[in-house]
């Protein structure tokens, strides 16, 4: 592993300690249904940006991070993110062309999956029911998405990676 | 569904998830800071005279505390039932609340190092909070009784009737199950814990009735109460140590 290559680790994972930050940041409780997903958002745009590095096993790792500070099931996430991330590595070459819109549209999808997925494994394990405001996340998602994307890219052409 | 293989290894990245808490915690650390900080004179002063007078009524009230223990300890000799445990508690503060808005969790600031164990009961100022489902070295997280996943054994003060108080998934909403149509529960009554299920200790206020809904075409009263403990506002809690054991007894009828 090369210089350069380790502190783009490093960047990546700084980045994915912010979006644990944000996620457990508390929010009033009128907002709480809304947080977006934060660490999913940073693995989709690594998975775009840096397919060759980012992908499958951080998405696992990340995952298993949110159900520690979550406290849910640990590996709920951990299955969630690894479909995020892949199905974000498969269509990361389409989503590099896409406009803005549309690529908020797929982080809709890729958010909602997560979000179903999650709601799967609490249903098995002994959660009754979907909630009525489940895909509110993946919405605020979807808005936050430009923001996130503005900010990954500038974080990743300031420390000049990949 | 839960493989317990992996609880000492949670406990281990629970305990790494602390850092986390923390640095999301510190707006409030400092908003709390600058607080306690920052005051004016006048208002130092205030509050001073406000804590003052609150002290001198609660001496007052405390003045009898000692007869009236070692009578209850005899009534309780007579009843043949063990005595009462006074209840130790150690101050915890909170340091974070769990993301997912369909969980009820809180993450304390004290963990095994102190002593917490799991299954250990919460309260604040007020009455009931909930109880410690998972600790690690330095922190635990609790689940409020206001989770849908959340059951306690409860009392009504007023008379003994003993019923089941259950979360229903939001702060501020408590259900009483299976209370029949024709038991007596109005709207104002204080619920305490009974102490059966040997999880809770006896006694703690954990809700005040709220509305009792009585349907003749179904077979049980709809009953909803409000908690008694500030949820969405304590910002330090109690976690309570109970002697082992302590024996239920129906309280005595009130005199008229």
């Amino acid at each position: 592993m090369s210089e350069r290559q380790r502190t783009g680790y490093g960047i990546i994972t700084l980045t994915f300690l912010v979006a644990f930050v944000l996620l457990v940041v508390p929010l009033p409780a009128w907002l709480q249904w809304g947080r977006p997903e934060w660490v999913t958002l940073t693995l989709i745009y690594w998975c775009i940006a840096l397919p060759q590095r980012v992908g499958i096993t951080i998405g696992l790792l990340a995952g298993l991070g949110v159900d520690v500070l979550e406290g849910s099931l640990l590996g709920q996430h951990g299955l969630a993110l690894v479909v995020v991330a892949f199905l974000a590595l498969i269509l990361y070459q389409r989503l590099r062309v896409y406009s803005l819109l549309q690529q908020a549209a797929v982080v809709f999808v890729l958010v909602g999956i997560s979000q179903l997925l999650c709601q799967w494994v609490q249903n098995v394990d002994g959660a009754s029911g979907l909630p009525k405001l489940f895909l509110l996340p993946a919405l605020t998602s979807a808005l936050v998405w430009p923001f996130v994307l503005h900010t990954l890219r500038g974080v990743r052409r300031r420390f000049e990676m990949g | 569904m839960h493989f317990n293989n992996f609880k000492s290894g949670r406990a281990v990245l629970d305990s790494l998830a602390y850092p986390i808490y923390w640095v999301a915690n510190l707006p409030a650390k400092v908003g709390e800071w600058t607080d306690t900080h920052v005051r004016s004179r006048a208002n130092l002063l205030e509050d001073n005279e406000r804590l003052a007078q609150e002290n001198l009524v609660l001496q007052g009230l405390s003045q009898q505390m000692a007869s009236v223990q070692s009578e209850n300890a005899r009534l309780r000799a007579l009843l043949n039932s063990s005595a009462l445990v006074r209840d130790d508690v150690l101050v915890a503060e909170l340091i974070g609340v769990s993301p997912d808005p369909e969980r009820q969790l809180l993450v304390l600031n004290k963990g095994t190092r102190d002593g917490v164990f799991v299954g250990q009961p919460l309260i604040d100022a007020e009455g009931l909070m909930g109880q410690v489902v998972e600790v690690s070295g330095g922190t635990s997280r609790a689940l409020l009784i206001t989770d849908v996943t959340h059951s306690v054994p409860v009392q009504i003060n007023r008379n003994g009737v003993r019923a089941i108080v259950e979360g229903a998934g939001e702060i501020g909403a408590l259900e009483v199950r299976h209370v029949s149509a024709t038991t007596d529960i109005e709207p104002g009554d204080l619920l305490v814990t009974s102490g059966l299920g040997e999880r809770f200790p006896v006694g703690y206020p954990v809700a005040e009735v709220t509305d009792v809904e009585r349907d003749t075409g179904q077979a049980f009263a709809h009953v909803v109460a409000r908690p008694r403990a500030a949820l969405d506002r304590t910002r330090h809690v109690l976690l309570v140590f109970t002697a082992p054991a302590a024996a239920v007894v129906a309280p005595l009828p009130e005199e008229d």
